[in-house]
């Protein structure tokens, strides 16, 4: 069939445990971008058992239709019958943009979705827009030169290089996002999709795998994406005794105290507060870099933030190479003087 | 038991990123290493084979000088290496990538595939799920702990606020995070070993039931429309001032953004 059968851009909206997780309305955000660029529609894919009741949220945040899949054997995420259910509804119903969360679900989902349906998947998405595939026409090949498609921008090498990837020849077009790198809209209160319920069949098979315990982490009730002000620590600030006065500043700023990967290898924090490649991606309003060198996979994570204030002695630090205010000086002595100022200031 | 254990050589970007006057990376002066998450795979194997015994094969994907993971690998305590290179394999996506490492294991016998969860220089952890998806054999991704029992594997899932322990009847695919274990030393035993041990190289024609389509540059679905080194925002201020100076700096920024 042709590829321009395939029309309107979906989004996977991931929950677990019934609760949608926020990058469903992040991706949201930007499908409703691109729909509108393509003169389609934003769908949204929602998997799993009883969560028909989350399709109005869905629509509050910028769906226009929700694709409902509802089963008994979707309760708990397993990669095949929720592989089933997505590749099932994109051979049903033909989306050209495909968005999944690249999260622990749908970095797992997303491949054996493309392997099973036969197209190209690009992760961990930072850049996501509608262009031309080559972005410029081949002298003498123009009329090769492919319109409305989507260019997908990701960062490799550790973030040392960024590449802009195009899926020309299949459809959909599938990328999976960070979460907290696309902006969610503001809920539209009252707003309706048009649902619609598909149901695949679910047969157990030799890919279906058995659930034996799930057993929850201890929850962190900080989470560092949602943070506006981030007070975040690197090894510079030299033990976990010491990320009290980190806290002590995030606190008379109502903001949350994070971290780069070497604090969390030191055991001073746990791996859930961790910016960077490997950790979360964050853009705050004001993020602190307080004794962090900016490892070039941390600042991967951070960048984005409005205002970055980074402190370190060490005036070579490559930090300061992204730092909108650097001070070099002695954050012992700094943190807790700022402290008090704010203190003072803020009564 | 048969254990394939999928392995990438890569440039070593943590710590050793190295740049050219132009700003430009610098990938002929950066060394290479055995990608960490396949490394945590790896040892995964061998202690498997330790506790329950199984030949561990040790398969990667690439130029010649792949043949040193291999190598490293054996040197470990893996019992084969295979190496698949031909020139029409390069500038493969995942998909391609995916598409032929999968008919090379359709070579071998299997009972589990570990694969780490991704390459440090891809980052893309789509590899692994995409060879089971090829092999039709269920795939646990993002494993911190594997046992056997029987014909089937318990694994640990890990999620980012719980994990599922899921049991599975083998053949299946595990994808290995690095917290799984601490990687063992080559021995120098093992190193003098692993030159005697046999290194198969496949080439295009040794794999079979693989379509021209699916295969390097043509047969991948995704294409590179730009590749740049990243451009960062430029740095802004840097001063260096004593304690009070420093706060009354700071004050002075988060007043004039309307911070506070």
């Amino acid at each position: 069939m042709g590829l321009e059968e395939y029309k309107g851009v979906f989004v996977f909206a991931q929950q677990v445990d019934n609760v949608l997780d926020g990058v469903a309305f992040e991706l949201l955000g930007k499908g409703k971008d691109l729909a509108k660029d393509l003169n389609t529609e934003v769908t949204a894919v929602l998997i799993g058992s009883g969560v028909k009741g989350l399709a109005d949220q869905l629509a509050e945040y910028g769906a226009d239709k929700v694709i409902v899949v509802d089963d008994p054997e979707l309760k708990d995420y397993r990669t095949e019958p929720y592989t089933h259910a997505l590749a099932s509804v994109i051979n049903e119903y033909k989306p050209e943009i495909m968005l999944v969360g690249a999260t622990a679900i749908g970095r797992d989902l997303g491949p054996r979705v493309s392997a099973r349906v036969k197209t190209g998947l690009t992760a961990d998405c930072t850049v996501l827009e509608i262009g031309d595939f080559p972005l410029n026409p081949v002298p003498g090949k123009e009329n090769e030169q492919k319109h409305n498609q989507l260019l997908m921008t990701r960062p490799a090498f550790g973030g040392n290089t960024i590449a802009t990837i195009a899926c020309p020849d299949n459809r959909p077009q599938m990328a999976t996002v960070r979460p907290g790198v696309m902006q969610k809209i503001e809920p539209i209160k009252g707003a309706k999709a048009n649902i619609v319920e598909y149901n695949p069949g679910f047969t157990p098979d030799h890919k279906y795998v058995e659930i034996l315990n799930i057993v929850k982490a201890v929850k962190n009730t900080e989470n560092i994406m949602e943070a506006k002000i981030l007070v975040s620590g690197g090894r510079g600030v030299g033990s976990a005794e010491n990320f009290k006065i980190l806290q002590d500043l995030a606190d008379v700023l109502g903001g949350t105290v994070s971290c780069s990967r070497a604090v969390v290898e030191n055991g001073w924090k746990p791996q859930d507060v961790q910016v960077g490649q490997t950790g979360k991606t964050v853009r705050p309003n004001v993020y602190f870099a307080i004794g962090i060198s900016g490892a070039i996979q941390h600042v991967a994570g951070m960048e984005e933030s409005d205002i970055i204030i980074a402190i370190n002695k060490d005036e070579d630090a490559p930090i300061f190479d992204v730092a909108d205010y650097g001070i070099v000086g002695d954050l012992n002595k700094i943190v807790p003087a700022l402290t008090a100022a704010l203190k003072a200031e803020l009564g | 038991m048969k254990i394939v254990v999928c392995v990438k050589q890569v440039p070593d970007t943590k710590g050793g990123v190295k740049f050219n006057p132009d700003g430009t990376l610098n990938r002929a002066a950066m060394l290479t290493i055995m990608n960490p998450d396949d490394k945590a795979g790896l040892e995964a194997a061998l202690r498997l084979k330790e506790q329950y015994g199984a030949e561990v094969t040790v398969v990667t994907m690439g130029l010649p000088k792949a043949d040193e993971v291999l190598r490293e690998a054996m040197a470990m305590g893996a019992d084969k290496g295979i190496l698949v290179t031909d020139r029409v394999l390069g500038g493969a996506d995942t998909w391609a990538t995916s598409s032929t490492i999968a008919a090379a294991i359709r070579n071998l016998e299997y009972d589990l595939i570990i694969t780490g969860r991704q390459a440090i220089d891809g980052d893309t952890a789509q590899v692994g799920p995409q060879i089971s998806e090829h092999l039709d054999i269920p795939v646990i991704s993002y494993a911190q702990d594997i046992k056997i029992d029987g014909d089937y594997v318990i694994v640990q899932r890990q999620y980012e606020d719980r994990y599922h322990e899921l049991k599975v009847k083998m053949p299946c695919l595990i994808t290995a995070l690095s917290e799984l274990n601490e990687p063992r030393y080559m021995t120098p035993g093992g190193i003098f070993d692993a030159y005697d041990k046999e290194v198969t190289v496949w080439g295009r024609a040794d794999l079979k039931d693989l379509d021209d389509a699916n295969i390097g540059l043509a047969g991948s679905p995704t294409k590179i429309a730009k590749a740049s080194d990243k451009v960062r925002k430029g740095a802004g201020e840097k001063v260096t001032l004593d304690a009070e100076e420093s706060v009354a700096y700071i004050m002075g920024k988060l007043k004039e953004k309307h911070v506070i």
